[in-house]
């Protein structure tokens, strides 16, 4: 068991957490306030509820008042308990909808960290862990928010409330409570440092664990095309009985912080009410006081225990909690400038890059020091091995990430100088696997523009070849597709992503093989499409078919980190890169 | 109510561990009773002020409910945690194995965000179901029925006006909780699936929206659906909120009650005096016995709601019956006769009297137009779906006489869009033959062009692709796909589009070694294609047009 005492650095981060768990939780002041106010008057409740109690009862009792004479003090006690009812009813109301608002927030930062901080394909993120952070992990704070810290204001303000109305009462059973009660904490501490490190490894634990599933619910089809889907579904077995084992042996600890809080309680009760029963038989105490004592004395340690019970639900969050901010920490990928040039337009300028170098973290250099002149209205294609680096190349293009070296300039403006957003807007994108978007043909087709009329929606469609596609759906444009919707084959995924850069009007084109999934028919078409609307625009194309470089002025090609071949037309290079193009097209013509 | 006595048939949790977890709850509320009653009864007594002597028994008392109390409650958080984690394993796993056979073909109009959504997330919410949901009416019954057997031992009417006020808790806090909660509480399940989903959809597409300036409203959207998760769970919380304020005011009432009737009892010499305490105490502390109820009934209808929502997915027919004697498959041809297809009732046929022979050792190549149906008709080919009409033949057994993991293993597919697990390359690439070596994996990688990259790798076989395959390239991702089906022992092996983003040189070359595969007696080989290098490697190149095929 890695103790934090041997563990410094996961102190120090421990508390970093709370810090920031306890600035997350500014959305819910008011609701922290309340709470405060309501604990208040809950303590002064409980104790009013005490004293009538013990009066009723001592009065009854040893005074022998019968039951029509004690009527009005009944009444008052009815009236207390009711109220009681209503403060704990707030209470548990307030913790919970503060803790609702300090979710919302966290939600909703990690979704905008995704989108504008570190939106990318280089990134590499696991979609899995960030919806499980997201949505579970941000679940695992309820329990922090709504229960632990309501119950830690209660732990601070009763138990002293009701040891100061105590002290002067029976100050033998309030030095019993004044004893034990803080040794509840201690013990919590010091348990919960025992626990800590495994905690947040079963976290860990748990979080991979549903990322797996995850993993495997997503990939099923192909498990299952490998007939490996039943030898899975033992595996999640295997993997859910190691994680009870596990967790089974954390607990044992964690739970034991709820066993000495509650033996040091019983304990405590028990003390104070032989010393109160020992103290009456003296005649040194009045029943009512030692009643009142005794029926107070379980509602000190209540609060602390409820705390100590919370506590592992607590640990769980705290772990949660590290593992969002450190979603949340995750360097910008691009920063924004602090004052930005204006975007520059690639269309008065030409777009150089100079040197650039870059690698993927854990990986060999991909680029190592690429050089190329895109001018202004040029239409280049770019090929080379798979693997080469072009897609990463966009990548850097579309200020998705940071050269590691070298810069990117337009018209003398350094790229990093400029607001990505901005320069964004300067660019049509269709990406090596265009994602479709829950929604209909239209929505997708319309993703850059989304209040594009129809009539250029439906233009934007038949550029892209996608007009047999509509025109045999029943519900044309409209149908859905994407999560929920209809499948659509890969090529024509590949046509729609073609068809948003045909609707947008922007000055650079950056398409990433954009008939990879086409056959040569559709490939033909396509091309021409693209070279119509490559026309009066600056274009940089990734291509590897022969026909879909024909239109280019220049070919270059991406190899070993570097542009290594020399500018050239398309047919100086064709033999270079197609060596042997005639060979297998004989036959079969589409 | 019924999917959750579904679910509970799926993973009974073990009788034995129920009843010690429910003797253990129940054990440590009465032991709490028995603490406050005894300690009533302890200070009473001493008011009288007899011998300190005479004291020792209740003394002892109090010492030992305190004391067993702490221990009988550490021992059921234990077990009860056991049985909850053992119920959830063998509940994961069951599931699983029950949305298999609904992959891919099975589940039309549901996401993957909402299949992940109510798979992982429903799934983890069905935890509560034990701990939180089953296990609290049995002790609050339990211990209940102990308490009212102490106070009808001391006044029988006592026992009364306890009996009627725990139950007035016990059926009034989850009534209201219920009642407060019930939207809410059923909607969570589904607003949470919609909320990963979306999160899905950012995760993947992020670049792609950054890009086209709608990062800000896919920002709203998934604020608009965590704030009406946020909202959903305020309704919650004013239903926590009033079981809690109900259950103090109950309590409070019932000590009010308690002395109401036993006050007079006193005056009339039924009840000795020094009782009156222990019985206040006693109503008092009783209430621990039904407080987790509200919360339990708002548990138990949210895993009501989550074991619906799955049921909804798994109930749904497979869309490929197994037949109930399946035969065994054996070498042949692989023939479609006749094959039509579509995939809804008065939709296009996709393919519309497909004839096609595949023998083992022979390599076919399949074109196409996109949009075709050529994936489509590798789904056929290994019983992902069923023919329309006509029918499909291995060795002239129809494959819907053999089980499909069978046909599965006789013909081994290769998908366009295939995926790859967030795992380490060699895990990814051994999934086509398990317990496959490292040479053989390097060997598959080799063949299909990936060596000159594997030696690259500075982890080697150990580099994990990311997930989704997110750290690799679209190229060697479709290649670590094709590799499996390279290590597959399979008599037919289909690879749909293997090489499609690969350049001219590579494509023509694993379009070659794929052709290869046939040689020398080989497993029969059907290459779905758009590359039309290298296709004199093949006995065969036919072309799918119009839903039928023609020959090249
Ligand atoms: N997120 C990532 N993390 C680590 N390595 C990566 C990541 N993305 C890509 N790579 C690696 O970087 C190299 C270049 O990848 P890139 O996608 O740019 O190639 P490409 O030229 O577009 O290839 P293809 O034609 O196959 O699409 C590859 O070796 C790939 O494995
Ligand atoms: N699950 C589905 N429900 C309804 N229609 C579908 C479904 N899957 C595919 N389709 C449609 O069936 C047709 C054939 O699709 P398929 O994926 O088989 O084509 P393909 O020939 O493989 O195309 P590509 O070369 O682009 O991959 C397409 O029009 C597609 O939109
Ligand atoms: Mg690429
Ligand atoms: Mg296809």
């Amino acid at each position: 068991m890695s103790s934090s005492r041997q563990d410094p650095e996961a102190r120090v981060r421990a508390r970093a957490t709370q810090r920031r768990l306890g600035k997350a939780s500014r959305a819910a002041r008011a609701q922290l306030a309340a709470t405060v106010v309501l604990g208040c008057l809950a303590t002064a409740l409980i104790i009013a509820q005490a004293t009538l109690l013990a009066h009723i009862v001592v009065d009854a009792f040893l005074g022998g008042a019968s039951l029509s004479a004690l009527v009005p003090q009944l009444a008052w006690l009815l009236a207390v308990s009711l109220a009681r009812g209503t403060v704990d009813l707030g209470f548990e109301a307030t913790g919970r909808i503060g803790a609702s608002r300090v979710m919302a927030e966290l939600r909703s930062r990690l979704v905008r960290h995704l989108l504008k901080e570190r939106p990318g394909a280089l990134s590499g993120e696991r979609s899995g862990a960030l919806a499980a952070a997201t949505v579970q992990g941000v679940d695992a704070l309820e329990a922090y928010y709504a229960r632990y810290m309501p119950q830690a204001v209660l732990a601070a303000l009763t138990p002293l409330a009701i040891l100061a109305w105590a002290v002067p009462r029976d100050w033998e059973a309030a030095a019993i409570l004044a004893v034990t009660a803080p040794l509840v904490p201690v013990f919590m501490v010091l348990i919960g440092r025992l626990a800590e490190g495994a905690t947040r490894r079963r976290w860990q634990r748990l979080s991979r664990l549903s990322a797996r599933f995850f993993d495997l619910v997503g990939g099923l089809e192909t498990l299952r095309a490998n007939g490996r889907a039943e030898a899975q579904a033992d595996s999640i077995a295997a993997a859910g009985e190691s994680y009870r084992r596990e967790t089974m042996a954390t607990l044992r600890v964690g739970f034991l912080s709820a066993l000495v809080l509650e033996l040091l309680a019983m304990i405590g009760v028990a003390l104070v009410a032989a010393t109160v029963g020992i103290q009456l038989a003296e005649g040194s105490l009045g029943l009512t006081a030692g009643l009142t004592v005794l029926i107070l004395a379980p509602e000190v340690y209540m609060p602390l225990r409820r705390l100590g019970s919370e506590f592992h639900a607590g640990a769980d969050a705290m772990a949660a909690a590290e593992a969002i901010f450190e979603v949340l920490d995750r360097p910008v990928a691009v920063s924004a400038p602090a004052d930005p040039i204006p975007a520059p337009d690639p269309l008065d300028a030409p777009l150089l890059l100079e040197g650039v170098e870059f690698s993927h973290a854990g990986r060999e250099p991909v680029l190592r020091g690429v050089d190329l002149r895109l001018a202004p209205g040029e239409t280049v294609a770019l090929v080379g091995p798979s693997g080469g680096g072009k897609s990463t190349l966009l990548s850097l293009l579309l200020r998705l990430a940071e050269p590691d070296a070298g810069a990117i300039r337009c018209g003398g403006v350094d790229l990093r100088d400029v607001d990505p957003e901005a320069w964004r807007r300067r660019v049509a994108w269709v990406p090596q696997r265009p994602t479709i978007f829950a929604g209909t043909i239209a929505d997708n087709i319309a993703l850059g523009r989304p209040d594009a009329p129809r009539s250029e929606i439906e233009d934007a469609a038949l550029d892209a070849m996608l007009g047999p596609v509509v025109g045999s759906l029943s519900e044309g444009l409209d149908t859905r597709v994407g999560d929920g919707g209809r499948r659509l084959s890969a090529g024509q995924a590949q046509r729609i992503g073609l068809a948003r850069a045909f609707l947008l009007d922007a000055p650079l084109l950056l398409l990433d093989e954009p008939t990879a999934h086409l056959d040569a028919g559709t490939e033909r078409e396509v091309v021409a499409a693209v070279e119509h609307l490559a026309a009066g625009r600056t274009a940089l194309i990734v291509a590897h078919r022969e026909a879909a470089v024909r239109g280019a002025d220049r070919v270059v090609e991406l190899r070993d980190g570097r542009i290594t071949t020399p500018d050239g037309s398309p047919s100086d290079l064709l033999g270079h890169i197609w060596p042997k193009r005639s060979e297998g097209l004989g036959g079969v013509t589409a | 109510m019924r999917p959750l006595r579904e679910i509970l048939a799926v993973a009974p949790p073990s009788r034995r561990r129920l009843a010690l977890s429910v003797a253990l709850g129940a054990g440590a509320v009465l032991a709490a009773v028995g603490l406050l009653t005894t300690s009533g009864y302890l200070i009473s007594r001493a008011a009288q002020r007899p011998e300190i002597l005479a004291l020792g028994v209740a003394i002892v008392g109090v010492r030992f409910f305190g004391i067993s109390r702490a221990l009988l409650r550490y021992a059921e958080r234990l077990v009860s945690h056991d049985l909850a984690f053992r119920a959830l394993t063998d509940l994961r796993s069951h599931l699983f194995r029950r949305l298999v056979p609904l992959v891919p073909a099975g589940l039309p109009g549901l996401g993957r965000g909402e299949l992940l959504g109510r798979f992982v997330g429903d799934v983890d919410s069905l935890q509560d179901l034990y701990l939180r949901g089953l296990m609290p009416p049995a002790v609050a019954v339990v211990a209940g029925a102990g308490a009212i057997v102490v106070a009808f031992l001391i006044l029988p009417v006592a026992a009364l006006v306890l009996a009627l006020s725990l139950l007035a808790a016990g059926v009034l806090v989850p009534l209201v909780t219920r009642a407060a909660n019930r939207r809410a509480g059923r909607r969570q399940g589904a607003a949470r699936a919609e909320l990963t989903g979306q999160v899905l959809e950012v995760a993947t597409g992020s670049a792609e929206l950054a890009v086209a300036g709608r990062a800000d409203d896919w920002i709203a959207r998934a604020d608009a659906s965590g704030a009406r998760l946020a909202e959903l769970q305020r309704s919650d919380a004013v239903a926590g909120g009033l079981a809690a304020g109900l259950l103090t005011a109950i309590a409070g009432a019932a000590v009010v009650v308690m002395l109401a009737v036993a006050i007079p009892a006193v005056d009339s010499g039924v009840l000795a005096g020094v009782m009156l305490a222990a019985l206040a105490l006693l109503a008092m502390a009783s209430f621990e016995a039904v407080a987790p109820l509200g919360v339990a009934a708002a548990g138990i209808d949210a895993c009501a709601t989550a074991a619906g929502r799955i049921e909804a997915v798994i109930d749904r027919e497979p869309p490929v019956a197994e037949p109930a004697r399946p035969l065994t498959p054996r070498r042949g041809v692989l023939r479609f006769d006749r094959v039509r297809f579509r995939y809804e009732e008065d939709a296009p046929w996709v393919l519309d009297g497909v004839d096609l022979a595949l023998s083992p050792g022979r390599a076919v190549a399949l074109l196409g137009p996109s949009g075709a149906g050529k994936s489509t008709l590798a789904e056929l080919a290994v019983r992902f779906r069923d023919p329309t009409l006509g029918r499909i033949e291995l060795a002239g057994v129809p494959l819907a006489a053999m089980a499909g993991d069978d046909v599965r293993a006789a013909v081994r597919l290769a998908p366009q869009d295939a995926y790859l697990f967030t795992s380490t390359l060699r895990d990814n690439v051994a999934l086509g033959r398990s317990g496959a070596g490292d040479a053989a994996i390097c060997e598959a990688l080799e063949a299909v062009g990936l060596g000159p990259w594997l030696d690259s790798l500075p982890d080697g076989l150990d580099t994990e692709v990311g997930e989704a395959g997110a750290k690799v390239s679209g190229g060697q991702r479709q290649r670590i796909a094709a590799a499996r089906g390279f290590l597959a022992a399979a008599d037919f092996l289909v690879f749909d589009e293997p090489t499609a983003h690969l350049d001219p040189a590579g494509a023509a070359d694993l379009q070659r070694r794929i052709a290869n595969l046939a040689a020398d007696d080989g497993p029969g080989v059907l290459v779905i294609t758009h590359e039309r290098a290298a296709l004199d490697a093949f006995d065969e190149v036919l072309e799918l047009r119009a839903g039928r095929i023609v020959t090249g």
